[in-house]
């Protein structure tokens, strides 16, 4: 079809546009540089999530041919469609839906979660809402508070059904969906039950893509003041790969901008008293995981060997796909291994009682506060990770305490365990993982130098990808997937014996833990997410060691306390078990 | 609760064979076949329990919030279980006109019952339904498969007190 | 057997004996109205009887489908002579089959009444209920026994089909559907033909007919009664509706409510399998055609053609945002063509007789009959099909023979929870799409509700309010929440606890909830109570400044002193001496109506 077939002529608001056939007329209006608000709209289309269905009618504006007003989110624009997004018509239509939902609404902004963070709150501010007209009854439904990670308000729940999108159709996990109807539609767990007892992967993207206060990470902000407050305990805290390139979004930097130094120093203003980095804790899981992968092929298998970094894919393949429970690595997350060794060896090192460690991480995942609470992710009854705070919540720390963030100096981390490689910054965006584990996988099985650390071919944005890695003549076969829905796809493939990978990585996040759900909002522009990935491969890039078993410090461990890669000591402080649950 | 709607040994085991059955003998897409699949477990167990719901769910292969949803959408789903009769006084606008509401609020003060909630004794799940389509006879009151037309409040008294009896004789 | 071409029909149909070798054929009615009143139990009976007497070779039992005077149910027709029983108790059958049956006398106690000349009519055809209606929908409905599919091919079934595999090509069967002008009965009634066409030029590899039985409107039995009165007419339709479209499977949505409907419809599918009629290479032109029945759960936006898709898809039924329409993106994501059972029933008639024929009735953008159900505050209460452009008053009055009692009719409510009010100054109006579109109303389904004078319109607003804000999908907000506020509002104000600012505030929200919903029900949601509002303006006014009187009281004039009321009062608050005017206490009066109902001069007056 030529070019011209494909364009079609509309007006937005009386200026004549030329547009592509099969625009919205949102994006149509936006190219005639007309703004239409909107709320259940979310299109992240490059990351395959995308709300569209129309329901908040918030985004109505009047075709001026047939007179009727029509949602821009969803409606295509026609040859000759004259849109107004201004009309009398259009701008009640609007300002009626926004009324009616706040009518529903509990007008307790000062303290919400989300108050000046809120789509609801910005649009009423816009459409200069200042009287509520349809006043009446309001939902009445408890708060849930029961699973460690996800806060859940459905009495600021606007119906926009974005985190039914995520939950169902993007991560396939299923556990949200609309009960009942008419005025008591909620948007609920089956049978109202307890998130708590739900097979809920606590990835969070319903947090991250929620427009309300509806959904929130579990606060552990005033638990972790409390261990701050308290002279007894030593409080140690660490920060993942992923949190650096995004903090900066929360004190007005460009996204991706990347804040390390200020991290660290805001962390110790606070009050830490040791400040360590994830980042060891992901070269040292890369060596541990690199042997094991070395180890599973040269004892055939089982295979692929899935990574296990990611706590809501761990989740998902306990409840999903109970029978594959052999593929993933035993390794446990880097934030269980910065723990653990936290709570032994520098413990023993600095003669500290791990009684009084108290080891708080920052994280950009809210299923990092349910991985946290794992039993099986603890040396001798102490949790190798007290509490978990994301991304948002040490912002909200940090101005709390009035840390004026943009004007800190850069600090370092702390030793032993805050030395690290380019290979563990990798850690924080898809591909990433495997990157790193390939890098040392590399020089584990070949015994040669790898000149090309960057493997390209295992980078972007698909939701599923392959690569393969020729090492001495053995080819690695090497899938990648983010975003749970893709996942399944893989896993499915496995556990009907089609899959031709030897090791795969997976991330529940869309673009990974840059996209995890307890990062600073992105509001549905994807570009902060790609901005973010790009700074990660700068740090690496930037880092004169780009392999994770060159990391001196992790030499170290090994060399003082641990022995070697997959050693006995090795085995029972840094690999874990998994076990099958009853899906709901 | 998890412990509650996983425990499936508090259904009958026969009932949900025949459950099976029917979800093996469907062809094609068996999600899309969800709301005959609930209408026959309800025939069979009277009402949709939960632990009934779950175990659907999982032998469709589809997340039990879907069809929690479903169940939840639907007004002749019932997750509550149901009295031995069920009295439906039909609220279709003829109905209504002729005083459908007095029935219905006399008939829940005679069996002592709430609007969709089962009877303390077990005897009478009383609703209000849509139009049955027998306007001619309005005001309509279907007890089972029993039609009474032009019901008159008075006579309200005498119908439920014959169910009542019924029962004793029959126990 | 299987029938292979329109030959094979006709010789078929000319085999089967027809129905006067027998002296007297007995059409009893087994429609929803008259089952309830136990016509199956006079059906049993009857055939004991004839069985007893030994009648079989004289007389034929026929267990129909509705025959439309629901009102006068159970009935009874008598052929050849078409004497017609009404109100047929158990009973009364001994002396049916002993009077009419074995001494050919009729059974005078049993013949209807005309309530307006008080004169006995003997045949159905020559009362005012049935002089005025024209059967094309409903023509087999009551005459024929939907469970034989004989009966239907006696009557020209299936030979529309035979015809138009034989002889014309999709895109012929679209024309003339398009040229017969019929439009859809079921909402907003756009053109079949076109809807059919646009399926029809989609490319798809999949398409699905569909027919929406999912009749929810409140009042409106029609589609019901086609269903189980002549099943085997909507399957001819459908598969020449697949034919037409290019579509090789069709599904019948149908609520579940109706669980009596199914049976003869079910029964009809497999009689038509089994004929050739529905399967492979029917008629062997070398098109397949198969049918499926899906159910739906009680949910009245089911009823909405996308919601009904996604309820076909074992979804919650929430509607979705059109375009695409269903011809582009329906059921499974494929083209489909939804088309209501009152459409699809004209189908096979419009083929048989024309679309000449068939676009000489009704008016001049409004071709064809429509069917209405009639009642409330009528006389005769029952399925009327008419032409369209027949005014309000030759329904009301002339078929419907007005208010049981007399009084005056206030206004009439027609397209149910969708629709609107017609009062006295409109009666006169041609009753089409586009007039009713005019004056605010919306044919709906045809459900016709007469009112009269003492209805209270804001009640009734009221009612339709409850019930669309409890059958709302709660998916858009100006429905999910707005409808709920609509019906507050109302609720305050028949609560004597609304102020004056309600008014514009219930009809401002009304208009953009009209304007802004995503779908029919939600659009159509707010049009009880505005039209209600415009045409009856003083009885909201009469709410909101409080001033509406909401006791009885007794007119001194016509009270004899009965005391009848007096003893009735649940609150004792009537006062008065026998022989005396009565009084009654306002303060203590809770309005029941006990009272009304029992005074024999008519002084009790109504707030």
């Amino acid at each position: 079809m030529k070019l011209i077939d494909k364009m079609i002529n509309c007006t937005v608001n009386g200026m004549e546009i030329t547009v592509e056939k099969g625009t919205s007329v949102l994006d149509a209006a936006a190219k005639a540089g007309v703004h239409i608000p909107t709320l259940c709209h979310l299109n992240l289309h490059d990351l395959n999530a995308v709300n569209q269905s129309a329901n908040c009618r918030v985004c109505v504006v009047e075709d001026d041919n047939s007179g009727r007003l029509v949602p821009s989110c969803s409606q295509e624009v026609y040859d000759g469609m004259k849109i107004e997004t201004d009309s009398m018509k259009a701008v009640m239509g609007r300002r009626t839906s926004l009324e009616l939902l706040l009518s529903n609404h509990p007008q307790d902004c000062l303290t919400c979660v989300k108050n000046l963070d809120c789509e609801l709150q910005s649009l009423a501010h816009e459409m200069n809402i200042k009287e509520i007209h349809y006043q009446g009854e309001k939902m009445q439904h408890p708060i849930d508070t029961t699973s460690q990670a996800i806060h859940k308000d459905p009495n600021k729940c606007i119906m926009c059904r974005r985190c039914i999108t995520m939950c169902n159709d993007v991560q396939t996990v299923g556990v949200l969906s609309p009960l009942k109807r008419g005025f008591d539609v909620v948007v609920a767990t089956a049978f109202h039950m307890d998130m708590g007892d739900t097979s809920c992967t606590y990835c969070g993207q319903c947090v991250s893509v929620c427009p309300t206060g509806a959904l929130a990470e579990m606060d552990a902000s005033s638990k972790v003041w409390k261990r701050l407050n308290n002279p007894k305990k030593h409080v140690i805290v660490q920060v993942a790969p992923a949190v650096r390139v995004a903090l900066g979004e929360e004190f007005g930097y460009d996204p991706g901008e990347i804040s390390t130094g200020k991290v660290v120093s805001a962390l110790r203003r606070l009050g830490f008293d040791t400040v360590f980095d994830t980042n060891f804790g992901a070269d040292l899981t890369i060596v541990e995981e690199a042997k094991e992968l070395v180890d599973r092929i040269e004892k055939d298998g089982p295979l692929p060997m899935l990574t296990s970094c990611c706590p809501a894919w761990v989740q998902f393949i306990e409840q999903q796909f109970p029978e594959l429970l052999d593929v993933p690595s035993t390794c446990k997350s880097p934030q269980s291994m910065v723990g653990s060794l936290a709570k032994t060896y520098y413990a023993e090192q600095n003669n500290i009682d791990p009684e009084d460690i108290t080891m708080v991480s920052i994280m950009p995942c809210i299923a990092k506060k349910a991985e946290a609470a794992r039993e099986e992710l603890s040396v001798e009854g102490h949790y190798n990770v007290d509490y978990v705070l994301t991304t948002r919540e040490l912002a909200r720390m940090i101005k709390e305490a009035a840390i004026d963030f943009n004007t800190l100096r850069d600090g370092t981390f702390d030793q032993l365990l805050g030395e690290s490689t380019g290979a563990a910054a990798i850690f924080g965006t898809t591909g990433g993982v495997i990157e790193a584990a390939s890098r040392t996988a590399y020089e584990m099985v070949t015994g040669k130098e790898l000149k090309q650390v960057d493997f390209k071919d295992l980078r972007g944005i698909d939701g599923i990808r392959e690569a393969t890695i020729e090492m001495n003549g053995t080819k690695l076969r090497i899938g990648i997937a983010h975003e749970l829905g893709n996942a399944r796809k893989l896993l499915e493939e496995i556990r009907d014996g089609k899959s031709h990978f030897d090791a795969i990585e997976i991330m529940a996040c869309p673009g990974g833990c840059i996209g995890g759900g307890g990062q600073p909002y992105h509001h549905g522009d994807s570009n902060i997410l790609k901005k973010r990935a790009e700074s990660i491969y700068k740090i690496d890039l930037g880092t004169e060691l780009r392999k994770s078993h060159e990391n001196p410090m992790v030499k170290k461990v090994y060399k003082d306390f641990l022995g070697s890669p997959g050693s006995k000591r090795a085995k029972d402080l840094l690999h874990t078990t998994y076990s099958a649950k009853e899906r709901i | 609760m998890r412990k509650e709607i996983l425990d499936t040994s508090t259904l009958d085991s026969d009932g949900l064979k025949k459950i099976d059955a029917y979800i093996d003998n469907l062809s094609g897409n068996k999600e899309e076949q969800l709301i005959h699949v609930l209408h026959h477990a309800q025939q069979i167990f009277g009402y949709l329990p939960k632990n009934l719901q779950w175990y659907i769910a999982k032998q469709l292969d589809m997340p039990s919030a879907k069809v929690n949803g479903v169940v939840t959408f639907y007004s002749l789903f019932s997750e509550e279980p149901r009295g031995k009769y069920t009295v439906s006084v039909c609220m279709g606008t003829a109905c209504f006109v002729k005083g459908a509401e007095k029935v219905l609020d006399r008939i829940l003060e005679l069996t002592d019952s709430q609007k969709g909630k089962m009877s303390d004794d077990g005897l009478f799940t009383v609703q209000d339904v849509r139009c049955i389509g027998a306007c001619g006879l309005a005001p309509v009151v279907t007890i089972n498969e029993k039609v009474y037309g032009n019901v008159k409040i008075n006579e309200v008294d005498d119908i439920i007190r014959r169910y009542k009896r019924g029962e004793k004789h029959a126990s | 057997m299987r029938v292979e071409s329109l030959d094979a029909l006709k010789k078929w149909k000319d085999n089967i004996p027809s129905p006067d070798t027998k002296t007297i054929r007995i059409l009893a009615c087994a429609g929803t109205s008259c089952l309830s009143s136990d016509s199956d139990l006079i059906i049993e009976r009857l055939k004991e009887q004839i069985e007893k007497h030994s009648l079989d070779t004289k007389v034929e039992l026929v267990r129909t489908g509705c025959v439309r005077l629901c009102g006068q149910g159970p009935l009874l027709l008598m052929e050849p002579e078409e004497i017609t029983y009404v109100k047929v108790h158990l009973d009364d059958v001994d002396e049916i089959v002993e009077k009419h049956l074995l001494n050919g006398e009729t059974v005078e106690r049993l013949l209807y009444t005309d309530p307006k000349r008080n004169e006995i009519i003997k045949a159905a055809k020559n009362m005012d209920f049935y002089k005025k209606q024209k059967r094309i929908a409903l023509l087999n409905c009551g005459s024929i026994d939907p469970w034989n599919i004989e009966h239907y091919v006696q009557n020209d079934g299936y030979e529309a089909l035979a015809t138009v595999l034989a002889e014309n090509s999709p895109q012929d069967v679209v024309d003339i559907i398009k040229e017969s002008g019929l439009r859809g009965r079921g909402g907003g009634g756009f053109s079949t033909g076109m809807k059919w066409g646009f399926t029809l030029q989609e490319k798809s590899d999949e398409k699905y007919m569909i027919c929406n039985a999912d009749e929810g409107d409140p009042g409106a039995f029609m589609d019901r009664s086609i269903i189980e009165g002549d099943p085997h007419a909507l399957i001819e339709a459908m598969v020449i509706g697949g034919y037409a479209t290019g579509a090789k499977e069709g599904l019948i949505y149908i609520r579940a409510e109706y669980a009596t409907s199914i049976e003869p419809l079910r029964k009809a599918i497999e009689d038509a399998r089994e004929y050739g009629f529905l399967g492979e290479n029917i008629f062997n032109s070398g098109f397949d055609f198969d049918l499926e029945i899906k159910l739906g759960a009680g949910a009245f936006v089911c009823g909405e053609e996308t919601a009904l898709i996604h309820s076909m898809e074992g979804q919650r039924g929430e509607p979705s945002t059109k375009p695409p329409f269903p011809s582009q993106k329906g059921y499974r994501g494929k083209p489909s063509t939804v088309n209501n059972v009152e459409t699809l029933a004209n189908i096979p008639v419009i083929l048989r007789k024309g679309a000449k024929w068939f676009s000489s009735i009704g008016t001049e953008e409004s071709k064809g009959t429509k069917v209405f159900a009639l009642a409330g505050n009528v006389r005769n209460i029952g399925l009327v099909e008419v032409p369209m452009g027949t005014t309000f008053r030759e329904i009301v009055f002339e078929i419907g023979g007005g208010h049981p009692d007399g009084k005056d009719i206030k206004a009439i409510q027609i397209g149910g929870p969708s629709g609107g009010v017609i009062t006295e100054e409109y009666f006169d109006t041609p009753i089409d799409y586009d007039s009713l579109d005019s004056i605010g109303a919306m044919m709906g389904s045809g459900g016709m509700i007469v009112m009269d004078e003492d209805s209270d319109m804001v009640e009734i607003a009221k009612f339709y309010l409850d019930f669309t804000q409890d059958e709302s999908c709660g998916k858009c907000t100006p429905c999910r929440i707005g409808t709920k506020r609509m019906y507050e509002i109302l609720e305050r104000l028949t609560n004597m606890e609304g102020d004056p600012d309600d008014l514009e505030r219930l009809r401002t929200l009304g208009e953009n909830i009209q304007s802004s919903s995503l779908c029919g029900l939600g659009q159509s949601a707010p049009n009880p109570v505005l039209s209600t509002m415009e045409y009856f303006a003083e009885e909201y006014e009469a709410y909101a400044y409080r001033t509406k009187k909401t006791k009885y009281s007794v007119d001194p004039e016509k009270c004899i002193g009965c005391t009848k009321c007096k003893r009735v009062c649940p609150t004792d608050c009537i006062s008065g001496d026998v022989r005396q005017a009565h009084t009654i206490d306002e303060s203590e009066c809770i309005a029941c109506g006990a009272c009304y109902d029992v005074c024999p001069k008519d002084a009790i007056i109504k707030p």
